[in-house]
């Protein structure tokens, strides 16, 4: 009945969206995800997979061509990285007012200039605002689980969905991954249904101008304003948050790993002291706390697997329980902190209740920088010396000081 | 292309309430592309000229179904519907049809227009040609003639000559290829339907007079449209699985061997009004050696 394979994440998003019946693909290479479009073009000449593969040239044709194929009514699956993904951002925002449920995965990597090709998530977090859910994957399991969750949530509340796991850490890392059946996928995922239908008996015009003010339709029906647009998709957003949990349920009841939770937890119970992660970050932070907990600090991990739709509440009502927050990222808004930290606090100040624990924005394994359980260790030794008024950066040049 | 008997249906997908400006040539060639590719089309615009035709939500003046897409991505946004709705198994149902200015052509989205069109998309892609950005007021583009003043060419008219797109697009050996002009509506007609029987990647070139971009009257869009044909500024021709032909009123010019000099086209048009007669006369060798070479290849 089980099926587990050894692979590295990039097969894992590749199998997954196999698994979804994707009906078009359009991607362009770029370093560390070239091995899924090339996956899933193999899948596709071999007549494994029966999908559209658009070969385009470049990031911004990829969600170009995503998203109008999503429109008449196909699933759509891309992936990219870094660079590309900026390439694609006036595309991110068009997906996502669109409405078109397309899915991409991103192997997260640092963004030029200067060049790196290796590992941070500045490349989606710095797509925050575009109006994607955002889900980040601690292993190559997540990357597959989360590429099927993915399809059914955008698919129900109309919004795109990146998935999003580290470059090279689990890209081009093997793990045994779960591979579930294509009949529990088919009855998990059913095909896609389109809220419209395009006929040339009832012509539409998708995506037009919309002014400031509400107009009237020829019928005199008020109309949405380009504002109103804009509630839909924030309200969606909301809406997302209770679908995510109830598709993360549902998930555990077919494949047996519940997602029900917008985060996992390890140790916190009793700990007073909590590394916030996102990513397989999470992995090195567990390591850490069980070198810690040998040493008798009470230590724990939370590691959220949802950004956006932001799960503010779900990480108050848990945060708020404990003395310190250490919010450990591979990202920085420059002029201000890690954006996760930015996030935590404005969580724990809107559902939290005073003494609010004491948080703290580290910035760790830029560009690749390895990260391994002693750093962690490290930064919590060096707790009593960071002010939580600025970030602090785990690196040589401040670590003299 | 015996272009007089064609029967243009009488079925109008656009109507009345259009946001163009008077006098506009696209308008005017719009009417008649739409009347060639009937109501199954799906139109994919970016950002220009043809979105404020499109109107404004929630009314649409456009009888057809129009998909708006940024500004770089027209020909990408093509191939997603077509790739799209041959997933469904819709493809038969529908004509894909891209259509975007010279702008959203000759410059922001080459790009994406030489990968469908490499890709060999099965789609039209149409650039309606009004030499300059003239949805954001009329700013210089690649497209825009040597000689002419724009917004952002106002003192000193545009050093530079116009882009020669029509050969970049042929030499992406598209299954046909056509040019047209909106003062020859008959033309229009005929090389849509035509397009619309074809496989693979159409590419039409349209040139669309502008009355307040190029400074003239908005009751002269048809005459200023014959002039430009009439002195060979726009060729009309057709390049049909390779094989290259004149047609319509370029036809009947390299038959009569009658063609009206430059200027007569250029004085009608305010843009045109700080060219030097040196200018002129070049521009009017460059007219002439460009016909000359048409001539050699149409069939005698």
């Amino acid at each position: 009945m089980s099926n587990v394979q050894i692979i590295t994440g990039n097969q894992a998003a590749a199998i997954a969206a196999k698994l979804c019946r994707v009906q078009v693909i359009a991607a362009y290479p770029i370093t560390p995800q070239s091995k899924i479009p090339e996956l899933l073009s193999e899948y596709v000449e071999k007549g494994e997979l029966k999908a559209e593969f658009i070969r385009v040239e470049s990031e911004h044709s990829a969600m170009g061509v995503c998203l109008s194929a999503s429109l008449v009514g196909a699933r759509t699956f891309t992936a990219t990285a870094a660079n590309g993904l900026a390439y694609m951002h006036e595309q991110l925002h068009w997906a996502a007012g669109a409405r078109v449920p397309v899915v991409m995965s991103v192997a997260n990597r640092g963004l030029g200039a200067p060049w790196t090709i290796l590992n941070d998530m500045q490349d989606t977090l710095s797509q925050r605002d575009t109006g994607w859910m955002q889900f980040y994957c601690f292993n190559n399991q997540e990357i597959l689980d989360y590429v099927i969750m993915a399809y059914r949530v955008a698919e129900e509340v109309l919004l795109p969905a990146m998935v999003c796991f580290d470059g090279f850490r689990l890209s081009h890392t093997v793990m045994p991954v779960e591979v579930p059946s294509q009949e529990l996928v088919d009855a998990f995922l059913p095909s896609r249904k389109l809220p419209y239908e395009l006929t040339p008996d009832n012509p539409v015009n998708i995506n037009p101008v919309v002014m400031g003010d509400r107009l009237p339709d020829p019928e005199g029906n008020i109309c949405p304003d380009y504002m109103g647009f804009r509630l839909r998709m924030q309200k969606a957003h909301e809406e997302a948050m209770g679908v995510i949990r109830e598709v993360g349920k549902a998930f555990g009841e077919v494949f047996g790993r519940s997602y029900e939770l917008p985060y996992h937890a390890y140790q916190i119970d009793d700990a007073d002291t909590v590394f916030v992660t996102m990513g397989s970050l999470s992995s090195e932070a567990m390591d850490a706390v069980d070198y810690m907990r040998k040493a008798g600090r009470k230590v724990g991990v939370l590691g959220l697997r949802v950004f956006r739709p932001f799960p503010s509440k779900e990480t108050a009502d848990i945060l708020a329980n404990f003395n310190k927050l250490v919010v450990v990222e591979k990202a920085i808004s420059y002029g201000y902190e890690t954006p996760l930290a930015t996030e935590v606090k404005a969580a724990l100040y809107t559902n939290g209740s005073n003494p609010l624990p004491e948080v703290y924005s580290v910035v760790v394994g830029l560009g690749g920088k390895d990260v391994n359980p002693q750093d962690l260790v490290g930064i919590t030794e060096k707790l009593e010396k960071i002010s939580p008024d600025r970030p602090s950066w785990w690196h040589e040049e401040e670590l003299k000081q | 292309m015996s272009a007089p008997f064609v029967e243009i249906p009488e079925k109008e997908f656009v109507l009345p309430g259009t946001r163009t400006c008077a006098g506009c040539g696209l308008t005017l060639a719009y009417r008649y592309i739409l009347k060639a590719l009937g109501p199954d089309t799906i139109v994919t615009l970016p950002a220009c000229c043809l979105t404020i035709l499109h109107g404004i939500y929630p009314k649409t003046p456009i009888a057809i179904n129009a998909v708006n897409n940024t500004f770089a991505s027209t020909a990408a946004s093509a191939a997603g519907l077509v790739a799209g709705l041959k997933a469904l198994g819709k493809d038969k149902d529908f004509t894909v049809m891209a259509m975007a200015g010279d702008g959203g052509t000759f410059d922001m989205g080459i790009q994406a227009l030489s990968g469908a069109a490499e890709r060999q998309t099965d789609f039209i892609y149409v650039c309606y040609d009004n030499e300059a950005y003239m949805n954001t007021g009329v700013q210089r583009s690649s497209a825009t003639p040597l000689g002419a003043l724009t917004t952002t060419t106002p003192f000193l008219p545009k050093q530079q000559p116009k882009k020669d797109f029509l050969t970049i697009m042929e030499a992406h050996s598209p299954s046909y290829m056509a040019t047209c002009c909106s003062a020859y509506p008959r033309d229009i007609y005929a090389k849509f339907r035509k397009a619309k029987e074809k496989k693979g990647t159409r590419f039409i070139h349209l040139a669309v007079p502008c009355p307040p971009g190029w400074g003239f009257p908005t009751s002269q869009t048809v005459r200023v449209g014959r002039l430009a044909v009439e002195t060979g500024m726009v060729v009309l021709f057709e390049i049909d699985e390779g094989e290259f032909k004149l047609t319509g009123k370029s036809l009947t010019m390299a038959r009569s061997g009658r063609k009206k000099p430059v200027v007569e086209y250029l004085k009608l048009q305010n843009r045109f009004a700080k060219m030097t007669d040196e200018q002129v006369e070049a521009l009017q060798r460059e007219v002439d050696s460009r016909w000359e070479k048409y001539l050699e290849r149409s069939e005698p």
